[in-house]
């Protein structure tokens, strides 16, 4: 059976790239929370979401992703996603999230607008 | 045509649910980006069923029929128990939700925003909820 859903976390420094490969939907979007977290505990001032190859993301994943823009506000820690592919930045867009997070085509636009 | 699924009221059977609509769905004149959607719109409905009427009681059972029409595609999902009417709640305000910081509530706004009519009826312990995805032509 395929794996639904795979994240990894890789260090560029001063950032923290956490790919995601797979589908994210409300059984397993703890997973998401939980690398979030772990960064944002270590100190990270910058993650980056490598979205290229997420396939899928329901309200569970994108709430994840909302639920950190305060507290990153004001720790001052950036969260940027690139990479989306179009039918996946449309659930981003139909719900207003471009407007709210910073979402880049690509990881070098991501890298500069830093 | 009609096509039908019965789910268990567990979260990991959504990936189950999003097979069944992309193979039953495969031939419709929707876009890759379209089928997302109404893919997306079914599961948020299912998936508030499963956490909310049911807290992931693997017993119960959630019932979908797809129905294609010249013009529409129809979903008609079913359950058993607490009635939870959508069109009855209020969609949160995105920034309450930031504030909050609540995980849930988008999926509603989700549902309302790609689904052209929502219908509801409880009747007997039975309840219903028709989402409504007309064809663009």
């Amino acid at each position: 059976m395929k794996i639904m859903l795979d994240i990894s976390i890789q260090e560029e420094h001063p950032h923290h790239i956490i790919k995601i490969q797979g589908e994210i939907d409300a059984s397993n979007s703890v997973q998401l929370d939980e690398k979030i977290r772990e960064l944002a505990e270590q100190g990270s001032r910058s993650i980056l979401v490598d979205g290229a190859q997420l396939e899928y993301i329901s309200s569970a994943g994108l709430g994840v992703f909302m639920s950190y823009l305060e507290e990153f506000q004001e720790k001052e820690i950036q969260l940027k996603i690139y990479g989306l592919t179009p039918k996946v930045f449309e659930v981003f867009r139909i719900l207003g999230l471009d407007q709210l997070i910073s979402i880049l085509p690509t990881k070098e636009a991501a890298l500069q607008d830093s | 045509m009609e096509h039908h699924l019965q789910i268990a009221c567990r979260t990991t059977a959504l990936s189950e649910l999003r097979l069944f609509l992309n193979h039953t769905l495969a031939d419709t004149q929707l876009t890759e980006s379209e089928l997302n959607q109404v893919t997306l719109a079914v599961e948020e409905v299912c998936a508030n069923l499963i956490i909310h009427s049911h807290q992931c009681n693997e017993s119960d059972q959630i019932k979908l029929a797809v129905r294609q029409d010249r013009d529409k595609l129809t979903f008609e999902i079913t359950d058993k128990g607490k009635a939870f009417n959508l069109l009855d709640y209020e969609v949160p305000d995105l920034k309450k939700v930031i504030s909050e910081k609540r995980k849930g509530g988008l999926g509603i706004i989700l549902v309302k925003k790609i689904m052209d009519e929502i219908e509801f009826e409880s009747d007997r312990g039975l309840n219903t909820c028709r989402l409504i995805k007309l064809f663009r032509s």
